[in-house]
């Protein structure tokens, strides 16, 4: 792989990652969504896939493999299971943001990801890092879906985007964490959208429901 | 050294692999006590053997020093009360109908894989297995806080989830990029994450970097510790969990994401000086005592005020760590182990009020010492503790932060956070007394105690006393602990 086809593909991969996260933003289909968190983890698997193929080291591309299989594949079919059947179990109830104000929000959170970033770039202008201000403007806009929706699953898809936003932060400056502290990570978060998949279905038992305005018992 | 460190690991796993076999029967929940009590005991083991230095083990992945050795006995002391009362605690459950075998199966092998992950916490060498063993924490607890199954506790468990997991994961954004400094500083990929590697190149890790990689992992490890801004999880998850779990996570689990954070503060103030992190932790503590005080005061749920007294303490020893001497960080320690027994007796005893009046509104319970004068001793020592009163080992705490806090020049904070901690004590006080005393109403309904939860208790009690009265070779080990930390004079 040539320099030129590196930088592109991984500027590529960079875009299309944040592209993912801006049509989650837009998108209020629940299903759609999470085929969008699919995309958005081949985005993020084809990181360390280039960076392993340009720098020949088998261990990454072991590393992109195993986050192409949990994050594109794997973790989007647990949520999906976890997406109602009912109608309105299927869309984000209404918003407590509207779209045309959330986009704006985003770009917002993209022009501050490229300010926060800087002195991660000045220590090291690569240009894997140079595509950092993407991954963290993933990390932002993951906060805010997770605090303007009010649908459980919308929170899940949250989480995991903020999630991939880290993950890429980390294929982006350090190639990967050791691969102990990955597995560690990846067995986690794993774990962690199962147990919300299995708390969604537990709330739609318990309230019929999945609107997080139910939530509203506990206080003081 | 390998096998020593693996215990404290190993016990309890080996415990939840019986439970899970077993199901919940006495057999393998009295071995989740003695899993409970290995960790105690290795955690003593070990301690004579960190006073000269930090001991490394299986392959440089885990760390015994006086921090690890602290936080050990912590958990191993209040694991055991903790899990010792489970035993009548659930038996209690399953004959009153209140939950049903398959959530008492479930309860018997998270328990003591909490206990697995919390012990790694404290041992992790490397900071990347420590955040995966803070978070394995809340994944272990999930169904732990959501036991019951109710409304209440499903909504408890959601928040506790989501508002954790989003915290813990700034925390490993800012693991990340201190990797990245730290390779930057020209550690090798495969250690670069080593505490001992981190504190060797300390002071060659970018410092623009770094503010923002400890910026993050102060907010990620703060919301596990309590701290604010993402502390709201805390007194839902504590109200709604059966009482030996709201006793390990007031007790002990708060205390463990605060550890992580003293580890990180070693490093990062070698890195960037002591001033970053002593404004950050003087900030969110202060703002974290403002905001348990304040609602401690409008409290009507006793489960509630004790998780807001949690909080109230943990605010107090961020202020405390921000102190940083040696005098700060070894009060800090002693005030989170005597937190954590008393914490354990308050949540034993309320659990069993609850139980009674099947209620946790403070205006149901009257005349509880009358009652029934265990439940009504154990519940009066652990707040007697948590106020701070004379002999008690919090009492001694409080007074040598205070001076550490004026020995650091941070008089303005001591004021401070000593108004907050007055308002606190008041409603504490006022509330504690309302439950305590006066006559018995005739209606009132009877205070079972199960042979075990009095056992904990009696324990409990006992423990307070004694941590009162002297600390024996414990204090040693905490000025150990803070000098290894890096605790100036």
């Amino acid at each position: 792989m040539t320099q030129a086809t590196y930088n592109g593909v991984l500027n590529l991969a960079a875009g299309a990652f944040l592209l993912a996260a801006v049509l989650i933003v837009w998108r209020h289909e629940l299903r759609a969504t999470v085929r969008l968190l699919a995309w958005q983890g081949l985005a993020l698997a084809a990181i360390p896939l280039t960076e392993g193929v340009y720098h020949h080291d088998a261990a990454l591309i072991t590393v992109g493999a195993v986050v192409l299989l949990l994050r594109s594949v794997a973790l989007p079919l647990l949520l999906t299971r976890a997406v109602g059947t009912e109608d309105h179990e299927r869309r984000e109830s209404t918003p407590l943001v509207n779209t045309t104000t959330s986009l704006i929000i985003t770009a917002g959170l993209t022009v501050l990801a490229y300010a926060v970033t800087r002195p991660i770039i000045a220590l090291d202008p690569s240009p894997a890092t140079r595509a950092v201000p993407a991954a963290f403007a993933v990390i932002l806009i993951a906060v805010f879906v997770m605090v303007s929706r009010r649908r459980a699953l919308s929170q899940a898809v949250g989480f995991m985007m903020l999630d991939n936003g880290i993950a890429a932060t980390a294929f982006l400056i350090t190639a990967g964490v050791p691969l102990i502290v990955e597995l560690g990570a990846s067995l986690d978060v794993l774990f962690a959208v199962l147990v919300l998949g299995l708390l969604t279905g537990h709330m739609r038992r318990t309230f019929g429901d999945t609107d997080l305005a139910q939530l509203n018992e506990l206080r003081g | 050294m390998s096998i020593l460190l693996l215990v404290p690991i190993l016990a309890p796993l080996l415990a939840a692999a019986l439970a899970a076999a077993l199901g919940w029967r006495r057999l393998s929940a009295s071995v989740t006590v003695l899993a409970a009590l290995l960790v105690l005991t290795s955690g003593a083991v070990l301690g004579l053997r960190v006073q000269s230095g930090a001991r490394l083990g299986v392959g440089n992945l885990l760390r015994a020093d006086a921090l690890s050795v602290t936080m050990l006995i912590i958990i191993g002391t209040v694991g055991t009360m903790a899990t010792w009362a489970s035993i009548g605690y659930i038996d209690a459950e399953l004959t009153g109908g209140h939950t049903d075998r398959r959530g008492a199966n479930l309860y018997g092998v998270l328990v003591p894989i909490f206990l697995a992950a919390m012990a790694l916490a404290v041992l992790a060498n490397n900071v990347g297995v420590m955040w995966v063993a803070i978070e394995a924490t809340t994944v272990a607890t999930a169904f732990l806080v959501g036991h019951h199954r109710s409304r209440a506790a499903l909504e408890a468990t959601w928040k506790y989830v989501v508002i954790c997991s989003v915290g813990i994961g700034l925390a490993f954004l800012g693991t990340v990029l201190l990797y990245f400094a730290s390779l930057h500083a020209g550690a090798s990929s495969g250690n670069a994450l080593n505490i001992d590697v981190l504190l060797a190149h300390a002071s060659r890790l970018d410092p623009a970097v770094t503010r923002l990689g400890a910026g993050l992992l102060l907010l990620g490890y703060g919301t596990k510790a309590g701290l604010v801004p993402f502390h709201t999880w805390l007194a839902d998850a504590h109200s709604q969990s059966p009482a030996p779990v709201s006793a390990l996570m007031s007790g002990v689990l708060l205390s463990v994401a605060f550890a992580a954070l003293l580890r990180i503060k070693s490093v990062v103030d070698l890195a960037l000086g002591t001033g970053f992190l002593r404004t950050g932790l003087l900030i969110v503590g202060l703002l974290t005592l403002a905001t348990a005080a304040s609602l401690l005061v409008v409290q009507t749920d006793f489960k509630r005020m004790l998780a807001y007294s949690s909080m109230e303490n943990m605010g107090f020893v961020a202020v405390a760590a921000a102190a940083g001497t040696n005098l700060a960080i070894a009060a800090l320690l002693l005030h989170v182990l005597a937190h954590g027994i008393a914490k354990t007796l308050v949540f034993l005893s309320a659990g069993q009020l609850q139980a009674a009046h099947d209620s946790t509104e403070i205006s149901d319970v009257t005349g509880v010492l009358a009652r029934s004068p265990l439940i009504g001793i154990a519940f009066a020592v652990g707040l007697a503790v948590l106020l701070g009163l004379p002999p008690f080992a919090m009492f001694a705490s409080e007074l040598s932060i205070s001076r550490a806090l004026s020995g650091a020049h941070l008089q303005w904070a001591l004021g401070a956070a000593l108004l907050l901690v007055v308002v606190a004590f008041a409603a504490l006080a006022r509330n504690g007394a309302r439950m305590l005393l006066g006559p018995p109403e005739a209606s009132s309904p009877v205070i079972a105690v199960p042979g075990s939860v009095a056992a904990a208790l009696v324990t409990g009690v006992i423990l307070s006393v004694a941590v009162g009265l002297t600390l024996g070779p414990l204090g040693q080990l905490f000025h150990t602990a803070a000098t290894q930390l890096g605790g100036s004079q």
